[in-house]
This record gives C-alpha cells, sequence and structure tokens, in this order.
C-alpha cells in the first residue's frame, strides 16, 4: 500500500513539531518520560492527522473514532498531538505537571476532550478500549478504536484477559499498536520480563498480527489499512520502535525513561530535531 | 411473603429493567447462575456479555461500554470484585465511568464455601473510592428499588447482594431512598443498626430487648451514610450497636464510629461483625452466633453494655 508522498512529507513535519513539543513540556515540567513519548509519537500523529475520523471542534460528535493511549505515561505525546489539532491551546502546555492544570502526568478523561480513558496504571487500557468497541458494535456504529499498548505494559495479567476475549467477540474494530521500543524502566523488556516469542502469542490468541517499523509512516498507514479490512479479528499492530527516537543521547538509553531533559540537553535535543532529514 | 434471597430479587429486577432500558447491559465472569444475571443472559443475549473468569477485564470492559452510553451491571461474588481494587479504583472510580458493580455472596451468610468465596471486606475496600455509592439491601423490595435507582443514576454503584433468603421487612420501593436510613422502630436509651443480612437479627434482639425500648435501624446505603439520622439516634441513645455481616473495620461500624467522633456525640458505640479475622465453613445460623452477631449475641451485647452504662 503506497501513501501518497505529500501526506507522507506532512505527517513527518508534524511530528517533528510535536517531538519538540514534548520536550518543551517535559523540561518545563522538570519531571516526565521522554523515552517512551518519543517512541510513540509517529505512530500518534499518523493516527490523528491521517486515519481517525475527528473533529477537533466537537470532541463528544459520536461518530469520532477512538484513541486509547493504555500506556499512559507516554502522555506527553498525546498532548502535543492534540495541541498540533488545536485542541490544547499550545501555552498551556507548558502547564504539564503542575498544579490546577488540566495536562495532568498521566491522562484523565474528565479533565480533557480526546482523553478517552485515564490509564497510568498499567494493564488497563486495552479492557477499557475493548469496552468501547464492543458499545459501538452493539450501536451498529462503524467507527474504530485505537489502543496503544507499551511493551512493558504487557507484562500485566489484565492485558492477556483482554487478549483472550477480544476475539472472542469479534472485535474487528478493535486495532492495537504494541510500541515495542523495549526498555522499562528497570532495564531492557528482555532481561525485566521477556515477551518474546510476540508475534506468536498474539497469533495464538486468535489476533490479526502484522509487523512493522513504528517510525515508517508509510508502514504504519499501510498497517492501518490492512487492518481495517480484517472480517472478525481484532488487529495488533506489532511496532518496532526506539526509545527515545530522533534524539541520539536518548535514543535506546533506559537512562531517559523517566528524566526530563535540562535547558541545555533541551536545546541540544531541538537543535538535532530541527537539524535531521526528514 | 415468602423469604428471598437478595440476588433473587436482583435477577428478576434486573430483567425488568432490561426491558424499560435498551441501554443496559450486563456483564459476569462465569458466575452468572449464582449472581442470577443469567435470567437477563437469556432474555436479553445480545446485551449479555460472558468474560469467563477474568474480574479485571469485565470491570475495565464495563467501563468502556459505560463510554458509549450503555449502563454496564458487572457481575461476581463481592470478594472477586473488591479484590480487583486496582481496576475498580482507576477505570471506575477516578474515570467517573458509570459502572454498577453487583457483588453477590457477601459474608459468613454463604455458609458452606468459606471464607474465600465470602465478600467480608467488600464495603471497607470500596468505601475509599471516591464517588462510589455502596448499597447493602436487606430484603426484596429495597433491593429492587437500589437496581432501579442503580440503573437510573448516573455514577458508579456497588450493590451487595446475598446468597441466603431474606424476610421481607419493608413494604414497598418507596421506603428506598439512597443515603437515608430506614427507622423500622423508633427508640430510647439504646439503638441497634443493621445492614442487609442483619437488619433481621436486630429486629428479632429488638423483641427481647422490649424493655430498653431500642431503635431499630436499616442501614441499606453505606456511602454516603445517613449522618443526620445517626445524630439524631444517638441524641437520646446511650449505647449504639452496629451489627453487620462484614469486618468491623471499613464498614457499617467504622462510618457509624466516624460520625459519632466527628460530631462530638457521647453515645457508647459497640461495633458486631466479623472481627478483625477470618471466616469458615459452617451452617449459617452457627456462625452468627460464633461470630458474635447473632440476634442472641446482640441481645447480650446489648445488656451487659446498659448494665456497666447505669
Amino acid at each position: 500500500m503506497s501513501s501518497n508522498t505529500s501526506t507522507l512529507e506532512n505527517l513527518k513535519s508534524i511530528a517533528k513539531e510535536c517531538r519538540i513539543d514534548i520536550l518543551n513540556m517535559l523540561e518545563k515540567a522538570a519531571s516526565g518520560h521522554p523515552g517512551g513519548s518519543l517512541s510513540a509519537i509517529d505512530i500518534i500523529v499518523a493516527l490523528f492527522f491521517s486515519e481517525m475520523k475527528m473533529d477537533p471542534k466537537n470532541p463528544f460528535w459520536e461518530d469520532r473514532d477512538r484513541f486509547i493511549l493504555s500506556k499512559g505515561h507516554g502522555v506527553p505525546a498525546l498532548y502535543a498531538v492534540l495541541s498540533q489539532k488545536g485542541v490544547i491551546p499550545k501555552e498551556e502546555l507548558s502547564t504539564l505537571r503542575q498544579i490546577n492544570s488540566r495536562i495532568q502526568g498521566h491522562p484523565d478523561r474528565a479533565m480533557l476532550p480526546f482523553v478517552e480513558a485515564s490509564t497510568g496504571s498499567l494493564g488497563q487500557g486495552l479492557s477499557i478500549a475493548q469496552g468501547i468497541a464492543m458499545g459501538l458494535k452493539l450501536q451498529k456504529k462503524e467507527q474504530k478504536v485505537f489502543c496503544l499498548l507499551g511493551d512493558g505494559e504487557t507484562q500485566e495479567g489484565q492485558i492477556w484477559e483482554t487478549a483472550m476475549s477480544a476475539p472472542k467477540f469479534k472485535l474487528n474494530n478493535l486495532i492495537v499498536f504494541l510500541d515495542n521500543n523495549n526498555g522499562q524502566i528497570d532495564g531492557h523488556v528482555e532481561e525485566v520480563m521477556d515477551l518474546n516469542p510476540i508475534a506468536e502469542k498474539w497469533r495464538a490468541f486468535n489476533w490479526a498480527v502484522q509487523e512493522i517499523d513504528g517510525h515508517n509512516f508509510e508502514e504504519i498507514l499501510g498497517a492501518l489499512a490492512k487492518a481495517k479490512q480484517e472480517k472478525e479479528k481484532p488487529s495488533f499492530i506489532w511496532a518496532k520502535t526506539v526509545k527515545g527516537k530522533g534524539v541520539s543521547f536518548m535514543e535506546n538509553n533506559i537512562g531517559w525513561h523517566g528524566v526530563a531533559p535540562n535547558k541545555e540537553q533541551l536545546e541540544k535535543a531541538i537543535n538535532e530535531i530541527r537539524g535531521a532529514k526528514s | 411473603m415468602s423469604d428471598k434471597a437478595t440476588r433473587d430479587s436482583f435477577g428478576e429486577v434486573i430483567k425488568q429493567l432490561g426491558s424499560e432500558f435498551k441501554n443496559i447491559v450486563v456483564l459476569d465472569a462465569d458466575l452468572s447462575v449464582s449472581t442470577k444475571s443469567v435470567t437477563f443472559a437469556k432474555a436479553f443475549p445480545d446485551r449479555f456479555f460472558q468474560m469467563g473468569i477474568a474480574e479485571q477485564n469485565m470491570i475495565g470492559t464495563a467501563a468502556g461500554l459505560s463510554f458509549t452510553g450503555f449502563v454496564p451491571f458487572a457481575c461476581s461474588f463481592g470478594a472477586f470484585l473488591a479484590g480487583r481494587y486496582e481496576t475498580i479504583r482507576v477505570s471506575v472510580g477516578y474515570s467517573k465511568a458509570n459502572v454498577k458493580l453487583v457483588g453477590t455472596h457477601s459474608g459468613l451468610g454463604i455458609g458452606d464455601d468459606g471464607y474465600t468465596q465470602m465478600g467480608l471486606e467488600d464495603l471497607n475496600v470500596l468505601r475509599s473510592i471516591p464517588g462510589m455509592t455502596l448499597l447493602n439491601p436487606a430484603d426484596d423490595v429495597t433491593t429492587r428499588a437500589a437496581v432501579r435507582w442503580a440503573a437510573t443514576n448516573e455514577g458508579p454503584v456497588y450493590l451487595r447482594l446475598t446468597r441466603q433468603k431474606l424476610p421481607a421487612l419493608h413494604k414497598s420501593e418507596s421506603d428506598f431512598k439512597v443515603g437515608k436510613g430506614i427507622v423500622l422502630k423508633e427508640g430510647k436509651g439504646l439503638a441497634l443498626f443493621g445492614t442487609a443480612s442483619t437488619v433481621v437479627e436486630c429486629l428479632k434482639a429488638s423483641e427481647a430487648l422490649q424493655d430498653k425500648t431500642p431503635w431499630v435501624v436499616d442501614f441499606h446505603t453505606i456511602k454516603p451514610i445517613d449522618r443526620e439520622l445517626i445524630k439524631r439516634v444517638a441524641s437520646n441513645s446511650k449505647v449504639i450497636i452496629t451489627v453487620e455481616d462484614h469486618q468491623v473495620i471499613g464498614g457499617l461500624g467504622t462510618a457509624v464510629a466516624e460520625v459519632l467522633a466527628e460530631e462530638g456525640c457521647s453515645s457508647k458505640l459497640i461495633r458486631l461483625g466479623v472481627q478483625d479475622c477470618y471466616g469458615e465453613s459452617g451452617d449459617p445460623k452457627a456462625l452468627y452466633d460464633k461470630y458474635g452477631f447473632s440476634a442472641k449475641a446482640v441481645v447480650e451485647k446489648a445488656n451487659h453494655a446498659l448494665k456497666n452504662i447505669l
């Protein structure tokens, strides 16, 4: 599936801006999770700018597609995208993690539109996404539910309860991405608690499994197009990603899981992102 | 009116409500025959979801269903629901999800199956969830009213039901108002507060304690607790005895203690229930005696307390 070149260039350029917004937010807050926000951002940009039906001015439009960020700590990526969409004023992003702000450290659905679930206690978002997908099916609606999982998150048992139940309910309107950046707080995922073989496990649970590079927009959009053709199975898109993607000194460095950049590091990172060939 | 388990009342009324409200859905985790959600499952198979033995996934799924406008009732034994505290805390409580948790098999009253199946700490842990209403009805009509209230009011609810049969105590569904205790006997000097299966124990005890003119109150709502009624009763009662088939930590007794202390009431409080220990298998009536919250135990405690105070 080839996508329009200008679409791909546009997505790359939006993702660049989002990366810069993420790092600015985190530097200002002096805390948060850069590694997993930067690994997830390309998938979230692709969803919000090329895939999902949504109207930024009408957040509770019944026919909108839904996005559930199950790995709640990656929420700066979602805030950056919602800001680019005009849902969150850009200046409000700098209130991340501050008192009296809507821009909570982890997503709170009661505070912000398009934050469809309150997550951060890992393993819960997929069940919620499943419930929404079941509700939409019951209402005979066509919308899709997209859910983004962290790889470390799939060590939670609740994930596997949903892995078992979603195929039973034939939720072909549920499309799940795994942000497989292979890093979690205590080390590499493979060392902390190995998930392999990933594709075989989800296939054995009866999901339609695809494997992509989670930073390649053509592959992300291609996988989405294919997932939407599924007649019965829910889709599991195994996205191989790089923790801290786009900032060389953060890439694949577990130390950047939950540490914010200082001013100097921020400047270096932004220069690198701006200078990168898109 | 014959005795009836409140889980049976639930099974009947949820089916009625299912035809009345098309947005009601029911989920169960392989206990639909025991929770009685099976009546709904048979009548409305499209709106019933069998989730298998996976309670946390059931609870999270119920939250998601509520976000598309459905009113989900998620059913299991109370012990197994409350055990999924973290999912309830975030996916239901913090998320302000309009989910109704139905926990049957409350307390020692289940009898033979023993401790692991008994909901004995469910009120305690769920009372700490901000915004959650806790209902623990004592008979058929108030259970019907409680289910109807849960179905038609926004917000998370925990409905605690019994396996064992209970006698009819109340006349009509309109006796039930969430957050308002039902005074069965006005009294003076002594007060007996029951909830669910222990209201009838309080009533029986009150017969033997007739000369002590006890209040008898049904606290079907544990949260929000009826503060005004507790103050009113305390104003003329030297001794208040709470009776519950639940740990004395965190249930009715604790809720009443908080009000008495905060309001500066001088009544002596005695909390009967499971005294910070585990339950066991046995005949329910014998268990109520052994663990000290049968009508007989209430009478003994009341006489002892009043003698020592005077």
